[in-house]
């Protein structure tokens, strides 16, 4: 007999615990409990800060010494390709928000350029979700990280100011984009990932590899807690949004899987470039679209990005866009 | 001891602004500022200020009135509309009034 993970009833019943989620999601499960239910656990702001200048750094490190030490071929049609799709998912997501639900023009772009931009933390997951499993891919999928974090938030942006034109200050806002600390760390631990590469990285490694997974599991904790918090304005609207934060991921990860194939991508790379187009990013974009779109209420968009995407992400999408990659491989 | 009447100028307001309101503050006069992290609710929820787009500010300027007033107004016309912000004026003594313009 053979149960519906795929383990036979023997192994369930030596490891019975092998149909719960990945520990890191459970991480994340007791953060939202503990947050739901009140307790007063809570993680230093000082704290979150570190870990996340941590997770960003020690991507982009990963990323960058392994840039250096593989053959590039085809890596400029999968740069270009990627770009595409990123300006074309938040593009999309307008039209959905501003026509079908019926959404006032700066939301619908406010929220088009989360769910264009992409979430460092559901990245991770999905890198780690892979490695457990065995499943090989491209190991320089943070270059990808980097390159997709930005359009979404300049479509979004360009869409509220071309339907309602409104001072823009584009050169502090570029500011804002381009020297955030996501892609400052992310660009910077690429580079010096790839000045070290691997023999002169081994020093480094104890700290930016082994301990990843440990300071990623913290840190999800600290998600759970967060995206609790946000649940709280999901009573508040209607049935549209809530919708639309589970078919987004879903239609946007199909098409980065699909996307990821055509450009030559291995299944896992495929599947992490779906996880990147599936996920909406809650560091870069809410504080860029504060400033370039004041009009916008964050609450939606955070509610949406936050609250149902990045949960529905790290629980059933990442397995989902590996099924629609390994599908689309065959 | 000789004292100076100044007034004190509170903004309390999302972290996303800290930057516009410190360069607004300048441009319109105030010599310093001080500016704290704090969390806090009022009637349209709380701001717990657990990550980013969750964080708030209070900036204190110490200004002569007419500066400290003219801030208050541009913040007013500028922010308040899209924007959480809670403000108010008080009286201050100071001591060295040539910190104050």
């Amino acid at each position: 007999m053979v149960a519906r993970s795929g383990y036979t009833a023997r192994e369930l019943r030596t490891a019975p615990n092998a149909l719960l989620p990945d520990p890191l999601v459970l991480f994340f499960l007791l953060g939202l409990a503990a947050r739901l239910l009140r307790s007063d656990l809570k993680v230093p702001e000082a704290l979150y800060e570190a870990l996340a200048l941590y997770l960003l750094l020690a991507i982009g490190l990963k990323g960058g010494v392994e840039l250096a030490s593989h053959p590039l071929d085809g890596l400029g049609a999968q740069v270009a390709g990627s770009l595409a799709l990123g300006f074309a998912t938040p593009v999309v997501a307008f039209a959905v928000l501003r026509f079908a639900g019926r959404l006032p023009v700066a939301d619908s772009a406010s929220i088009a350029g989360h769910y264009g931009s992409v979430s460092v933390v559901t990245f991770a997951v999905a890198t780690g979700w892979l490695a457990s499993r065995g499943i090989a891919h491209e190991p320089y999928m943070a270059l990808f990280v980097a390159l997709l974090e930005v359009p979404g938030i300049l479509v979004g942006i360009a869409l509220a100011r071309l339907h309602a034109p409104g001072r823009v200050a584009w050169g502090r806002l570029a500011h804002e984009v381009f020297l955030g600390k996501g892609i400052v760390l992310l660009i910077g631990g690429l580079a010096i990932g790839w000045a070290a590469g691997p023999e002169r990285f081994t020093a480094l490694k104890p700290l930016f590899v082994d301990l990843f997974k440990g300071v990623l599991a913290i840190f999800l904790l600290e998600m759970g807690l967060v995206v609790a918090s946000q649940l709280r304005d999901l009573r508040r609207g209607g049935a549209f949004l809530p919708a639309f934060a589970i078919a987004a991921p879903v239609a946007f990860g199909a098409a980065g899987a699909w996307a990821g194939t055509a450009l030559g991508f291995s299944v896992g790379g495929a599947a992490i470039l779906a996880t990147l187009a599936a996920s909406a990013s809650y560091i870069a974009a809410p504080t860029a679209m504060r400033i370039a779109i004041p009009e916008a209420s964050p609450a939606l968009s955070l509610t949406a990005a936050l609250g149902i995407t990045f949960p529905f992400n790290i629980i059933v999408g990442i397995p989902l866009y590996h099924r629609i990659a390994a599908a689309a491989a065959a | 001891m000789d004292t100076h009447p100044r007034k004190l100028l509170v903004i309390i307001a999302e972290a996303a602004l800290e930057r516009s309101l410190v360069a607004d503050a300048r441009r319109l006069g105030a010599q310093g500022y001080t500016v704290h992290d704090v969390r806090g609710g009022g009637r349209h929820g709380t701001r717990e200020g657990d990550w980013e787009a969750d964080r708030s500010i209070e900036m204190k300027v110490i200004a002569t009135e007419a500066v400290a007033e003219a801030i208050a107004r541009h913040v007013l016309a500028t922010y308040c509309a899209d924007y959480s912000v809670t403000m108010f004026l008080a009286d201050a003594q100071v001591l060295r009034p040539e910190k104050f313009s």
